[in-house]
């Protein structure tokens, strides 16, 4: 796993609350890990306070899972 | 009941009268305290009334990047803030077919869109916090009108429904959002009235007195409390029974 991914991972499980294996790149924040519509926009603001990236709302709908969001902001870093 | 220990609290336009008796009451019931006004001077004397467990947080509420810092700042120096009491608020009084843009934006600035700003800067750490307290104070005349005062009603009432709508986005994370609406408050605004006037207002009130602002604050702590953890999206009316709404 790249170092993006286990940041991901980490903000994740802490702000869900759920077991680490869980946490799979093709996992569902909503139907998987349990996650609200509130919890997806408060994601979306610890990857952007974490990685430094702006987030817009067009892309936040798009990011859904694990790995979407992984690779959305390898794509915003690289 | 009403135990606020470890609480910290912000309350905007600590130094107008009910603003301060909010604070006191805050205070005393043993939450620290932040005071924002826009004199120094005047959030000095209270602090140094006050004691302890007080920070001031001077701040020009018309001025949306002064709005955002506050919230940073209080934030910050309080290590998280509770309670947010957005008492602040202005009348530029006028009737409706004379009223200027200028009054209409400075009243719905300082009254509404600041407490958007500031409760937006402020709602997000309570999130995470899993608590908040938000308390919005705004006026009998929200709900009722009241002639002369087109912009403030409409401020008034839209902080409303301001607050009823966050409260339903927020509960989940445990952060509850009510109104306070007081009805005629003695205070230096009503001290201008002329005997006439006040017979009038008396008139219209089944308790026949004003309020004073210790029932104002005693509503706030109650909404602040741990015992109205389930109380939100609501507007409590301090009125001396003058609307019954």
């Amino acid at each position: 796993m790249s170092d993006i991914a286990e940041r991901v991972k980490k903000i994740v499980i802490d702000h869900l609350g759920v077991d680490a294996d869980k946490v799979v790149e093709g996992a569902s924040f909503i139907d998987d890990l349990g996650a609200d519509s509130l919890d997806t926009v408060e994601l979306v603001m610890a990857f952007e306070e974490e990685f430094g990236v702006e987030i817009p709302d067009d892309a936040a709908d798009s990011i859904l899972t694990v790995g979407d969001a992984v690779k959305f902001i390898e794509k915003a870093q690289a | 009941m009403f135990d606020l220990t470890g609480r910290k609290a912000l309350v905007t336009g600590a130094t107008g009268g009910i603003g301060e008796e909010i604070a006191r009451l805050l205070h005393k019931q043993g939450a620290t305290v932040g005071l924002h006004g826009t004199r120094a001077e005047k959030l000095e004397a209270l602090a140094a009334e006050l004691g302890d467990r007080v920070k001031i947080f001077p701040a020009n509420l018309a001025d949306r990047n002064e709005v955002k810092s506050l919230g940073e700042k209080a934030e910050a120096e309080l290590e998280g803030v509770d309670i947010l009491v957005n008492n602040a608020g202005i009348t530029k009084d006028g009737l409706f077919v004379r009223m200027s843009d200028e009054d209409w934006d400075a009243v719905l600035e300082v009254n509404l869109t600041a407490t958007f700003r500031l409760t937006r800067e402020l709602t997000h750490p309570m999130m995470r916090r899993r608590f908040g307290r938000i308390i919005n104070i705004t006026s009998v005349v929200g709900v009722t009108g009241n002639p002369g005062q087109a912009n403030y009603c409409a401020s008034k009432a839209g902080m409303i429904g301001f607050s009823k709508s966050l409260a339903q986005e927020i509960a989940s994370r445990n952060v509850t959002v009510n109104c306070v609406a007081p009805g005629f408050i003695e205070s230096a605004m009503t001290g201008k009235l002329n005997d006439k006037q006040k017979e009038g207002i008396l008139g219209a009130i089944p308790m026949k007195r004003m309020g004073a602002g210790a029932d104002i604050a005693s509503a706030v702590v109650y909404l602040a409390s741990n015992e109205a953890a389930y109380v939100t999206g609501q507007t409590l009316h301090v009125n001396g029974g003058m609307a019954m709404i």
